[in-house]
């Protein structure tokens, strides 16, 4: 659909000067993109279609299926929440996402290009396997000759170009003087032609032209898993990046215009309505509202805003509109300023070195070695450097990672897609094989083991008279105690007392009449109750003695059975929160962890994080907030919620989608499942070689060997990874 | 033995068929959406004309 090259809007006077730009790429013809959650069969995407297309202004509208997603092209004026609202009607839920963060995936060429070269050695190696059949079935004299140039013929080329990302990686380490696993296997390939032409042209019997094609292919095919495992995590990703579009509503000379937020600069007065995310840091110039700073600090309690007041990026206005004057805006931030803190822990992550290298660490020396030993070996008992070379060469195709290079791929793609069912997505490469050696997890509270949302703890206390008022008062606020309150009365089955002149005073409560007697519900030092350490609201009725609602963060479904789960598998949990000592402390009774901090800092949750891995722990850090960020990337694997921040999920390796926390523990046993596959993949790769490689040093092996071996070893191993489904 | 001067042309040519054929689709992002795909097959719509 989007292939084409985009129509020729190029219309200022530089771009006809300028000589044709090659096709520019594919995101730029889209301009709305949005996620439809709910779409699943044919009718969704014919209703969708229809009504997207029938919506004037649009020129094409296509859904797919697949990312659950609708590409729209449209005139310049139309905007997103011009059609959310026709595609509600509809019956879809629909959520607008940012063009600019799913470009990744859009221009997916990395994917295409191993797709392509998988498919040229695909192709190659089944004609060239077609003619050495007929070899190893009897064709001799010119007829296998013939056979032996038509396979070069196809092989050469084809290897040049679909070996190609080997050829790269192997000399990227050789320049540094390294092996890694794609050294030996290029010397295989490479090795193999060169005999093998050699062989051709002094009409041998032997030539290993199928085996440099397999060998190329299945490697390949690895490749492209583990490549494929990684784009699905990368798009999910980008999805719940792309959600939260970067707008904000900027006042010039009193009137509101919607900007991107990378437009804006300091100086600009902005307005922040409520529920709204501050976009930069900035100084309130106007309005009265509270601030729920939990994804910054961690602490649960809201935060009385007026005029005067400095907010950092991140923070949520809760009840009143805000104008603020921008004082730092995008790199200058406080979130970005906590981005330095994560590239500063991230450098200790990049120590670990995955199975994979570990292996080719052991292996690529010990194949040169025996390689060049048998060479050696067989010339100066022959003296014949056509036999030694031949026999160094089948060597080294026999012991070829064919399956090395399967055995990890196969196994993590096998488990992320059995975690990506259960709501979990694996963004790093190497984060299952990190999680599987995990002994020691940090949680944090607010977000991650608590929902963030509040929830009533003594409605019991109070008269039905009183909490008919309060429900009446808290259902005119959109604040979250408030509606946690009217939601707690409601499902005690109170009515809302009738009430008048009801209003809401932002960042104070909300306040009405009842028989001439004022009533308010809201902070302590507005109605005249005394601050304490609970989340409270208070409730005055006229001059009676004003009562106290209490709150606590409720817990997320699913927390008790993870910190049950990991207690259970001999794992310490530890909870660090920024909130105060007694709303961690109930928590950490509550669900039975001993070891807690209250009131860090972010600094102090990185620094705990560190000095456990310094003792040699293994960590697990699941964090939401920003303060989590530099824990998350300093500890040796991390999860976050999809709840998170941005700075948070980019820092973590692995998302949680779903609300639920129990998947947590489930992965853990998972990673220890694929970490034990790949480590049979390995044996058994083993097990092959130490069969095969004696016969191919003693001179024994034949082109038809080499290809059962590397085929039969190749599907064990995949076999083996498929069982972790 | 004459025969194989006309079946290996002919197998490579067909080979060769199917990994253009292959590219082709790749190339026009026959990938990209392959459940919808499943799922538009079964679609009434546009079944008398192509879509434009």
């Amino acid at each position: 659909m989007t292939t084409q090259v985009s129509s020729g809007t190029a219309a200022c006077p530089g771009c006809i000067a300028a000589p044709a730009e090659p096709a520019r790429p594919i995101p730029e013809d889209v301009q709305i993109a949005l996620s439809l959650p709910g779409i699943h069969c044919s009718a969704c995407i014919a209703t969708v279609e229809r009504e997207l297309n029938a919506y004037p202004g649009v020129e094409d509208a296509r859904v797919n299926l697949t990312l659950k997603r609708a590409m729209i092209k449209a005139a310049p004026d139309i905007r997103a929440a011009d059609l959310i609202p026709v595609l509600e009607q509809a019956g879809f839920e629909a959520h607008e996402l940012d063009p600019g963060a799913l470009s990744a995936t859009q221009s997916d060429k990395a994917g295409r290009d191993l797709l392509m070269r998988l498919a040229v050695a695909g192709f190659a190696s089944m004609n060239v396997m077609l003619l050495s059949v007929s070899v190893w079935s009897g064709a001799s004299d010119a007829t296998r000759d013939m056979f032996h140039w038509i396979s070069a013929a196809i092989a050469l080329p084809a290897i040049a170009f679909s070996a190609q990302p080997f050829f790269a990686n192997a000399w990227s380490a050789l320049r540094v003087r390294r092996l890694n696993m794609d050294v030996p296997i290029v010397l295989a390939i490479v090795l193999a032609l060169v005999t093998s032409l050699w062989e051709t042209a002094l009409s041998g019997a032997h030539a290993y032209f199928d085996a440099a094609l397999t060998l190329t292919f299945f490697l390949l095919a690895g490749r492209y898993l583990d490549y494929r495992t990684r784009a699905v995590a990368r798009s999910a990703a980008e999805e719940l990046t792309a959600l939260e579009v970067p707008r904000a509503i900027r006042l010039v000379n009193g009137a509101e215009e919607e900007v991107a937020v990378s437009a804006l600069a300091a100086g600009d007065l902005i307005l922040v309505r409520p529920g709204g995310r501050m976009p930069v840091d900035g100084e309130i110039v106007s309005g009265q509202s509270e601030l729920d700073r939990s994804l910054l600090t961690g602490e649960t309690l809201p935060v009385f805003a007026q005029e005067g007041l400095a907010v950092s990026a991140g923070e949520v206005n809760l009840t009143g509109p805000l104008t603020i004057r921008a004082t730092a805006v995008g790199e200058d931030t406080s979130l970005h300023r906590m981005a330095d803190l994560v590239a500063i822990a991230e450098s200790g992550r990049s120590r670990y070195t995955s199975l994979a290298d570990k292996a080719a660490k052991l292996y690529a020396p010990g194949v040169h070695i025996l390689s060049a030993l048998s060479f050696l070996g067989w010339y100066i008992y022959s003296g014949d450097i056509r036999t030694a070379l031949n026999i160094a060469a089948a060597v080294l195709i026999i012991t070829c990672p064919c399956a090395l290079g399967l055995a990890v791929p196969a196994v993590t793609t096998a488990a992320s897609g059995r975690l990506f069912r259960m709501g979990m997505l694996i963004k790093h490469a190497t984060a299952l094989e990190r999680l599987a050696e995990v002994d020691t997890v940090v949680f944090d509270k607010t977000g991650t083991l608590t929902s963030g949302a509040p929830e009533l703890t003594n409605l019991g206390d109070h008269s039905r008279a009183d909490l008919e008022v309060a429900l009446a008062l808290a259902e005119a606020s959109s604040h979250p105690l408030s509606v946690a309150l009217a939601r707690a009365a409601r499902e005690a089955g109170i009515k809302p007392a009738s009430l008048r002149d009801v209003a809401e005073v932002p960042g104070y409560g909300t306040e009405g009449f009842v028989n001439d007697q004022r009533v308010r519900l809201g902070r302590a030092a507005w109605v005249g109750g005394e601050d304490g350490a609970q989340t409270a609201a208070w409730l005055s009725v006229g001059s009676q003695p004003p009562v106290r609602f209490t709150f606590t963060d409720s817990l997320r479904p699913g927390a008790a059975d993870a910190v049950a789960a990991f207690r259970a598998a001999g794992k310490e949990v530890i909870l660090i929160s920024g909130d105060t000592q007694g709303a961690v402390q109930r928590l950490a009774d509550k669900l039975g962890i001993e070891t807690w901090i209250a009131q860090a800092l972010p600094q102090d949750k990185a620094a705990r994080v560190q000095e456990l891995g310094a003792q040699g722990r293994h960590v697990l850090m699941v964090g939401d907030g920003l303060n989590d960020t530099a824990a998350l990337a300093a500890a040796h694997v991390s999860i976050s919620p999809a709840s998170a921040l941005d700075a948070a999920r980019v820092a973590s390796d692995i998302v949680l989608l779903g609300n639920d926390l129990s998947p947590i523990a489930e992965a853990c046993d998972t990673a220890i499942k694929a970490t034990r596959r790949i480590r049979e993949n390995f044996r058994i790769a083993t097990i092959y070689n130490v069969i095969a490689v004696p016969l191919a040093v003693a001179g024994l092996a034949t082109p038809l060997i080499a290809a059962l071996a590397m085929s039969t070893s190749s599907i064990t191993v995949s076999l083996n990874a498929l069982r972790l489904r | 033995m004459e025969v194989l001067a006309y079946l290996i042309p002919i197998s490579l040519f067909l080979g060769g068929v199917g990994l253009v054929a292959f590219i082709y689709t790749v190339r026009s992002n026959q990938y990209e959406d392959p459940e919808g795909d499943a799922r538009r097959i079964l679609s009434d719509e546009w079944d008398d004309k192509p879509k434009p």
